[in-house]
């Protein structure tokens, strides 16, 4: 018997109890499995950032025809759900009861000074509370706006056109349609509940339940527990991936444009980055109540807010943004990102993957360290 | 007197447990605390310092005076200018810009020959949230410096022009943070109570002590509320935290009443518990409980209305959202902060609570006794 052969047998040994214990258990499965198909069903079908059918009021208060051309475009727009209004009182109380989100109010002289004073204000109100909508609103009806110039334009009708234009292109995601980015992100979220989730509670559990010393006493070594906790969740996790990455791209039609080897290649280092993380929790706290409270804390709450998966970072203030170096799932969003929708662009890949691959090492090593094989901790 | 001594015994117990604990004494409190002002400061759809690189090639006192407003406005950051086209590609591919104004040649040529001028704004389409406001941005930077040409004579109107007058009510400067940390607390303190309770009867099971709860003199309904009184007193207490901190720290506008806000986060953290308890007593170990907990907390923090409006999702999931407690509590918090209401004008809100409330906690009290091996 060599030292590998023995290694190897050890190795075999963890695993398989691993194994069954997540076999036995099949809670961890669902998560692997189920969680990703409903989550993905809800990112993919519900959640959107993109406006449609915003119900506004239109208050015409000029009959001609020049207004009611430019309400008629409102109508027509598939932004917006129109009603009609005459008076001002009336949209107001939509507004309030949020029957509307939007006034587009054009006031009884609104063909008159246009032809007369050469300038004519549409007045747009919108309900600023959820302001992320608000501005999405206001940039629609500055679309429908312009679209109306140019119509008029078109069909030789007397218009000032703006002297600068602003003609814009949106790389990568032509449309702007916000699940493009959405379902990337949601990828790193479940791949961050396998990772540090389930493994948060693997070690501590051993310890809690009081089977740590039973594995104490046999030949295994801190190497082979560490790697038969790890590579059963790798495993999971890597499939969870998988699994997103399919259901996405062929039933959501979010662009895959990467190579499937470098999503391969560092999804596997941000996995091992997680179980890292988790294990260090697990190894560290010894008791599974905290645990699971600091694997939510640390782990799943700043992937979420701490990431750039919905929040942009830029925007952020100076210590948030140097806290979020510390997020594995901050790499693995901007990872993802550029896989899906710019392709395999290394020169932002690259540095991303350094970061996960430096973290991985370091919290695999704490976590190494953390396991001891004695009974005092 | 009987019963309240038993509850009393019960609560002592499971505050105790909670409490004979440094550390997890410590994760009740102190975390959500950090998280609350951590997120709150993260938790933006404003945009500041967006990166953007500049490629002029008019360089004439126009595109410049064009190109000063943008360097002047906080939204956003200069980081670089280009000198030929092919480095467009470059900064945007690498991320080194957000976006790119491109200026043609011809630029102040055409505004002084009457001729439309284009200026070519290419975003990163990475995050379209971001690129749409960065959009929005630039736009109104455009027609103020359009308005401006008008004025000082350096185009004429040669024809009829509409003026788009933008305002925004309720929240004029239209800051997103009010509106995302007046709801922050609820999902926080979900967080922290659905752990504290999902993970409650679970450890017992695991532990095996819940055979012994179950033999000593306590019927269901008394270990239920043991149960649930801890979740519910450092919920509240975190929730109400939260609350004070959204007004005193993020300076949130606080129009409604101090009874409807505990009224509300008290309906909700009830109906919390409720299902944090139905999750722990189907459960046998914490992993179950903790891995339940997660089940329900994921998608409703993703369906309630916090992050993306629900207005935007398809009408078949906008009424599968009633059934999620946190949506009701985010519009009520919404309604209480932001637009000044009391508490009969979130009855709409309380009532659905309520009554999940009053469907979990009984089923979860009957689980107790029927779900052992």
């Amino acid at each position: 018997m060599t030292p590998r052969h023995l290694f190897f047998m050890r190795l075999r040994g963890i695993l398989r109890k691993e194994v069954l214990q997540i076999l036995r258990d099949p809670s961890s499965i669902a998560l692997a499995i189920v969680l990703p198909l409903v989550l993905l069903f809800i990112f993919g079908y519900g959640l959107s950032l993109d406006a449609e059918n915003v119900p506004i009021a239109i208050v015409l208060k000029d009959n001609g025809s020049t207004a009611r051309d430019l309400a008629a475009r409102f109508d027509q727009s598939s932004y917006f759900k129109t009603i009609h209004l005459t008076s001002m009182a009336q949209a107001t109380d939509l507004l309030n009861q949020r029957r509307v989100d939007g006034i587009v109010h054009l006031q009884s002289d609104f063909s008159s000074s246009l032809f007369t004073r050469n300038q004519s204000p549409v007045q747009v109100i919108v309900n600023g509370i959820d302001a992320n909508r608000a501005r999405l609103i206001q940039g629609y009806t500055r679309g429908v706006l312009q679209k109306w110039i140019e119509l008029r334009q078109a069909r030789g009708e007397p218009v000032v056109s703006p002297s600068v234009k602003v003609s814009q292109r949106i790389w990568f995601n032509e449309a702007a349609i916000s699940r493009n980015f959405l379902v990337p992100g949601l990828i790193t979220l479940i791949m961050t509940l396998i990772g540090i989730l389930l493994t948060a509670l693997v070690v501590a559990r051993e310890w809690e339940r009081g089977t740590m010393e039973a594995i104490l006493v046999t030949p295994i070594r801190r190497v082979d527990l560490l790697l038969g906790k790890m590579l059963p969740y790798f495993i999971l996790g890597m499939l969870g991936m998988g699994l997103s990455v399919a259901v996405g791209t062929t039933l959501f039609h979010v662009p895959f444009r990467g190579s499937i080897v470098a999503l391969f290649i560092l999804s596997a280092l941000f996995m091992l980055a997680s179980l890292g993380f988790g294990l260090l929790i697990s190894a560290a706290i010894r008791v599974q109540f905290v645990a699971a409270q600091i694997s939510i804390i640390a782990g799943f709450l700043p992937a979420f807010f701490l990431s750039g998966l919905v929040f942009d970072l830029d925007s952020t203030p100076r210590f948030i943004q140097i806290l979020s170096h510390v997020v594995p799932a901050r790499y693995f969003v901007s990872i993802s990102h550029t896989l899906f929708m710019a392709g395999d662009v290394w020169p932002v890949l690259l540095p991303n993957a350094l970061a996960l691959a430096v973290m991985a090492v370091l919290f695999t090593s704490l976590a190494f360290r953390k396991i001891t094989k004695r009974l005092e901790g | 007197m009987d019963f309240l001594r038993r509850i009393i015994a019960l609560m002592f117990k499971e505050f105790i447990m909670i409490l004979k604990d440094p550390k997890s004494r410590f994760v009740i409190i102190g975390p959500p605390l950090i998280q609350f002002f951590v997120f709150g400061y993260a938790a933006t759809y404003d945009l500041k310092n967006v990166r953007y690189a500049v490629f002029d090639e008019s360089r004439t006192p126009e595109s410049r005076q064009l190109l000063s407003r943008l360097e002047g406005s906080e939204n956003f950051e200069l980081t670089k200018t280009l000198l030929a086209d092919k480095e467009i590609d470059f900064v945007i591919n690498r991320e080194k810009a957000r976006l790119v104004i491109h200026i043609g040649p011809d630029f102040s040529r055409n505004l002084h020959m009457g001729r439309s001028a284009t200026v070519q704004v290419i975003v990163d389409g990475r995050n379209s949230n971001v690129a749409l406001i960065a959009l929005g941005y630039i736009g109104n930077i455009v027609e103020q410096y359009n308005r401006e040409l008008v004025k000082n004579g350096v185009v004429s109107m040669n024809g009829p022009g509409v003026e788009l007058v933008d305002r925004a009510w309720f929240n004029a400067n239209l800051q997103s943070r009010w509106f995302i940390v007046s709801a922050l607390g609820g999902i926080i303190s979900m967080v922290v109570v659905m752990i504290l309770t999902s993970l409650s009867v679970a450890r017992e099971r695991e532990f095996g002590t819940f055979d012994q709860l179950l033999v000593a003199p306590f019927n269901p309904a008394e270990i239920l509320v043991g149960k649930s009184l801890p979740g519910m007193v450092f919920g509240l207490m975190d929730a109400l935290l939260f609350a004070a901190g959204a007004v005193y720290w993020f300076g949130v506008p606080f129009r409604g009443t101090i009874g409807a806000l505990v009224l509300a986060l008290g309906c909700f953290i009830l109906t919390i518990v409720g299902v944090g308890l139905l999750v722990s007593s189907v459960s046998m170990t914490m992993q179950q409980a903790l891995l339940g907990s997660f089940v329900f907390m994921m998608p409703s923090v993703i369906l309630s209305g916090f992050a993306t409006p629900i207005e935007n999702m398809p009408h078949w999931l906008q009424i599968g959202t009633l059934l999620n407690p946190l949506r009701h509590v985010i519009v009520a918090l919404r309604d209480i902060f932001l637009e000044g209401a009391d508490a009969s004008m979130i009855w709409h809100q309380l009532w659905p609570l309520l009554l999940m409330a009053g469907f979990t906690l009984p089923l979860a009290g009957w689980m107790f006794r029927h779900r052992s091996q």
